[in-house]
């Protein structure tokens, strides 16, 4: 594939902590996937995924965020993406609706577009009662609703989502599960990092498991399913049947 | 609640306060506790030098005083006393919006009245330990000069230390029965700043109105506070009298301070219950923000200054540290207006103040703008460099420095031109100066850290303060004698340049 036909090309990304996080990682995302990264608790999902959106310098390896050079025009790269940690970071002493307004200035986006675009994402998220409320008071669900608002308020092309759907209840997770939906069908796209294997078996277009800082498996659910060589196994079994293989390995 | 288990929870709470504590001093970093032990050490050997230099010349002080004197302790000791009230409101606030174990408690199959004495008990005994050891220089410097007598002062300090914890338990309760939580926080840090700082304003106030003379000790000391104070053998001498070693005295104060004490525990802490779970319930007030506003247009700077200006607006630390900097600026501001009317050469003492007041304060917005970032992942990845980031943080800074301080610059002007301008710059050089300390040692933490800021990096905390010192004494000599000011700006400028090169971000 060439690089302008993918959302996100990673090619030998590397980064070293007191240990290798990322091993010479390559990764490649299309235009207008759904992408979930899978992995254990310190595979080196979170790692990468701050490497692509320009919070981490990598020791080595590129990334390619629509055909842009993150690494040596990371300003341009970071205009057409959004990311959302699983911590909402967000200012306690502003409303939601002051906090998108800051966000969008922060992109640089019309006020006459934002401002309507803000008011429809944070009543879709249901925060439509609390517009005018500061944070400081709301829920840890409501601080995540209010952050993916404030990432999608500049209409990004490639939204990146480390655990979005943490702290969640059920339907504020249906809310947001939605709206990333909305987005994919409008040709935007996703790589979100999850715990919660169901949320990727049923959204994602593809799946890529990581492991040890490396790419162990990734396909479609059909296409992991033929890897495993069983057709009637669950992605909660092929996951744990991988990262087992991989531990062992190590 | 047996008795073995209400001191298996005086254990608990002391040993929290402990760790509390020394988590403060070394900043949170394991492995400095030693370090921090023997720095500590070493400040309160030097701390002696200060002391004797204050007290040294009163350790032969002895009974039977004359009036000017009493007064002068008795101002001493109620200065003492405030200074305590201040750090006990804060500390019982503190106890109510930032333990994380109250659920644990009061689902506890315990008497919570009980438990809450302790707790309340633990209060009084931190603030009264920690008053003990800022005295201590003091104390010893007493007693070294004046002989053993002087050892009844510790008494004074813990009886003073449980009066102001029983006044700070029992006035932050009753603003929470009053205000509600939601207000309770923020009146209470804007008391404990006022407080702390109101007494010493008011008697240099005082002064100035008197005497035209920013000396406390001129309205301590004059004929006219003598004429109205009462006579020798009145109760409102006996601290003084304790002080001085007088036993009777000493033992009166004491058993004054634990019955005051006893009392606000037996009527407070079965309330402390109820107000704990109002205020853990209820710690974030649901406060509404502007309502029917178009978004605003401008460039990416302008709307990362209009958050940072946001911010700051509705910090209530800002609120509180704002209010006590516009207090010490009260007595140079009525000096100022007093010089209008006459001639006095005590109004050059405006421009050090001054000079001082803006370095301290643009220290703490520094920090507050370029390391107190809520959201450094969404900053991070705006399309905007880092550079232009911090740029708009630092203009955020200065903006708000020159707001506060222009109007009594201006004042200035039509007293004296020329300390108008030698103050303006002094503003200017001392703020600046102190952001670029506060750029150089930045961390990234949360705005809610703020209290921790002066621990993280006390090279930083130390910077900043001797460079607001340097450049305020390089202002009131330029007025007095230039060719000092010359020696003491180049002595600041080398302290600045040092602190930049060992700074971690010299890069």
């Amino acid at each position: 594939m060439k690089p302008d036909q993918s959302a996100l090309q990673v090619r030998g990304l590397t980064k070293r902590f007191d240990r290798l996080a990322v091993d010479a990682l390559d990764l490649t995302i299309h235009r207008g996937e759904f992408y979930a990264l899978l992995g254990p608790n310190g595979a080196g999902k979170t790692t990468t995924l701050r490497m692509v959106a320009g919070l981490l310098r990598p020791d080595a390896g590129s990334v390619s965020v629509l055909g842009i050079d993150a690494l040596n025009d990371p300003v341009a790269a970071k205009q057409i993406m959004a990311w959302v940690s699983d911590e909402p970071m967000i200012y306690d002493k502003l409303t939601p609706l002051e906090y998108l307004e800051f966000v969008a200035g922060l992109w640089g986006i019309e006020p006459s577009v934002a401002e309507p675009s803000a008011r429809d994402l944070l009543a879709s998220l249901g925060l439509e009662p609390n517009l005018h409320e500061r944070c400081e008071g709301f829920s840890k669900g409501m601080r995540q609703k209010v952050a993916l608002a404030g990432a999608l308020v500049h209409d990004p092309r490639l939204i990146i989502l480390d655990e979005p759907l943490t702290g969640l209840d059920a339907v504020s997770a249906r809310h947001v599960k939605g709206l990333l939906g909305e987005r994919v069908r409008a040709g935007c796209t996703v790589i979100m990092t999850t715990h919660i294997l169901e949320v990727a078996e049923r959204m994602a277009d593809r799946i890529g498991v990581i492991a040890s800082g490396r790419l162990v498996a990734e396909g479609t659910l059909a296409e992991l399913r033929q890897q495993n060589g069983k057709n009637d196994t669950s992605l909660e079994d092929m996951f744990i049947a991988l990262v087992d293989t991989e531990a062992a390995a190590a | 609640m047996n008795s073995t288990a209400l001191t298996w929870f005086a254990r608990h709470e002391i040993r929290l306060a402990w760790r509390e504590w020394l988590a403060m001093m070394t900043a949170g970093r394991r492995g400095r506790k030693r370090v921090a032990i023997i720095g500590l050490l070493i400040l309160a050997a030097l701390m002696h030098l200060p002391a004797y230099a204050v007290i040294g010349r009163y350790a032969d002080l002895r009974t039977p005083l004359d009036k000017s004197e009493l007064i002068v302790i008795t101002a001493t000791i109620l200065l003492a006393w405030a200074l305590m009230l201040s750090q006990a409101i804060e500390s019982v606030t503190r106890v109510f919006y930032a333990r994380a174990d109250l659920d644990l408690i009061m689902s506890s199959p315990v008497r919570l009245a009980e438990v809450f004495s302790v707790r309340l008990a633990a209060i009084a005994l931190s603030v009264t330990v920690m008053a003990l050891l800022l005295s201590t220089p003091f104390i010893d410097v007493l007693v070294f000069g004046g002989g053993f007598r002087w050892l009844a002062a510790y008494g004074v300090v813990t009886a003073i230390g449980l009066t102001a914890a029983a006044v700070a338990i029992a006035v932050t309760i009753t603003l929470f029965r009053l205000i509600g939580p939601s207000r309770t926080r923020l009146v209470a840090q804007i008391l404990a700043a006022i407080i702390g700082a109101g007494f010493v304003i008011a008697l240099q106030v005082a002064a100035i109105l008197s005497y035209g003379t920013l000396s406390r000790f001129a309205i301590l000391t004059s004929d006219a506070a003598a004429a109205f104070a009462p006579d020798a053998d009145s109760l409102v001498w006996w601290p003084a009298r304790a002080v001085l070693g007088d036993g009777e005295a000493l033992l009166l104060l004491l058993a004054f301070g634990l019955l005051l004490l006893g009392a606000v525990m037996a009527i407070f802490s079965a309330r402390f219950a109820d107000t704990a779970a109002r205020a853990s319930a209820n710690a974030a007030p649901a406060n509404h923000g502007s309502r029917a506003r178009a978004f605003r247009s401008g460039s990416r700077q302008q709307a990362l200054r209009w958050k940072e200006f946001m911010l700051l607006r509705r910090d209530p630390w800002l609120v509180s540290q704002s209010l006590m900097q516009l207090l010490y600026l009260v007595p140079p501001a009525l000096m100022l207006w007093r010089s209008f009317s006459d001639s006095s050469v005590a109004i050059v003492l405006i421009t050090p103040v001054v000079v001082m007041a803006a370095g301290q304060l643009a220290g703490g917005l520094g920090w507050l703008s370029i390391s107190g970032e809520d959201a450094p992942d969404l900053v991070a990845t705006a399309p905007l460099p880092s550079s232009r980031v911090i740029r708009a943080k630092i203009e955020v800074v200065l903006i708000a420095i020159g707001v506060l301080f222009a109007p009594l610059v201006m004042a200035l002007v039509f007293a004296s031109p020329l300390q108008a301008v030698v103050t303006a710059v002094g503003v200017a050089v001392a703020a600046a100066s102190a952001t670029a300390i506060q750029l150089w040692f930045r961390v990234q933490a949360r705005r809610s850290q703020f209290r921790r800021r002066q621990t993280s990096s006390r090279l930083a905390t130390f910077a900043e303060a001797f460079s607001s010192i340097g450049w305020a004494a390089t202002a009131a000599l330029a007025l007095a004698i230039p060719s000092a000011a010359l020696v003491s700006g180049l002595v600041t400028a080398g302290l600045l340049a040092a602190t930049w090169k060992i700074s971690p971000r010299r890069e």
